[in-house]
């Protein structure tokens, strides 16, 4: 007889309730991060993109353009290769290299194991740069206090309801690339809005990580979202 | 395919819990909003449950639709995708449930 209900089930199985959250590991560990952040007043920036949006190129520039100003640490999350790490450092950065292998996103573990090593000081920014990926990152929390999807023109203006729940969990998302404005079809309002389709809070800042454009709108954003000095 | 991430996360959620215990099904229930693809949990959990106690073990998924509550109208809706919107129109829906990504129950031999 089943020892659950006394139905006469010959296979005699027993149900154990679990209502366990698949991404509750997950989720625990991005908490430590986040406590860690609030406890060592550093801003932890989650940012996603697909590959060759240009992410690389923009922090290169912004550890190139903050760097008297700001400290900016960065984890770099890869597949494979030092190839960005190498970059970054070239420009100057605080950096590590995280390669995830098969895995095509950045977990909570992966980022609290670079912590120690980057050892950010109070004021700075963590920025890290996730794998170029519009899907699966979007599912992982990292105890990020942001999230900003770095997109490009020549990607199309459609991407936010392609992607919905990469642009979702965006607080802000950087159109990148402007300067090729001339010679691809892209049109911005209609990426605001199908950006605020999806997410009607998102803020979009139109910038260049070549050539300059809308860098100092970003940069001020960052600025008012560093944690003041306690 | 951060499906096989999530996949091993269910069976090691299982494992933490019941240790070596035999597992001969799972019940998952994957909200339609949750960004997880079913098939592909389908395609993967066959080869994350193999040499573990879920090894063979058969899986169900239940997929309920997400419910939003439109910050225009106040209506309260069942969305069936990410991209749903309220009847009258507005995107801007706070979302109340869909999310969910749990393992429900097990059953043991």
């Amino acid at each position: 007889m089943c020892g659950t209900c006394g139905c006469d089930d010959p296979a005699e199985t027993r149900t154990v309730l679990l209502e366990q959250d698949v991404l509750a590991k997950n989720d625990r560990l991005a908490d430590r991060n986040r406590a860690w952040f609030a406890e060592h007043g550093v801003l932890a920036v989650n940012l996603m993109s697909s590959p060759g949006a240009g992410k690389t190129t923009l922090l290169e520039r912004m550890v190139t353009d903050l760097g008297g100003e700001l400290a900016i640490s960065v984890a770099e999350g890869d597949q494979a290769t030092r190839i960005d790490a190498d970059r970054i450092r070239a420009a100057g950065g605080n950096v590590v290299q995280i390669n995830t292998g098969t895995g095509c996103h950045l977990d909570a573990e992966m980022l609290a194991g670079a912590l120690p090593v980057l050892d950010p000081p109070p004021g700075s920014v963590l920025l890290v740069e996730n794998v170029g990926n519009l899907v699966c990152p979007a599912l992982f929390d990292l105890g990020e206090r942001h999230r900003v999807v770095i997109m490009s023109v020549t990607e199309g203006e459609d991407k936010p309801v392609k992607y919905p729940h990469m642009f979702r969990a965006a607080t802000l998302v950087l159109v990148n690339k402007v300067d090729l404005l001339p010679y691809v079809p892209f049109d911005m309002p209609r990426f605001v809005d199908a950006a605020r389709h999806v997410n009607p809070e998102v803020d979009v800042l139109p910038v260049s990580a070549t050539r300059g454009d809308g860098l100092d709108s970003w940069y001020a954003w960052l600025r008012r979202a560093v944690p003041t000095a306690a | 395919m951060h499906e096989l991430a999530i996949t091993q996360g269910v069976v090691d959620a299982v494992t933490e819990r019941l240790g070596d215990t035999r597992v001969s099904r799972v019940v998952l229930e994957i909200g339609r909003l949750s960004g997880v693809a079913v098939e592909s949990v389908r395609f993967c959990f066959p080869l994350v449950a193999e040499g573990t106690p879920l090894a063979g073990a058969r899986l169900d998924i239940v997929e309920p639709p997400g419910r939003g509550r439109c910050r225009r109208c106040g209506r309260e809706t069942e969305l069936v995708d990410p991209l749903a919107v309220c009847p009258c129109g507005s995107a801007d829906l706070e979302l109340t449930s869909g999310r969910q990504l749990l393992v429900k129950r097990v059953e043991v031999a």
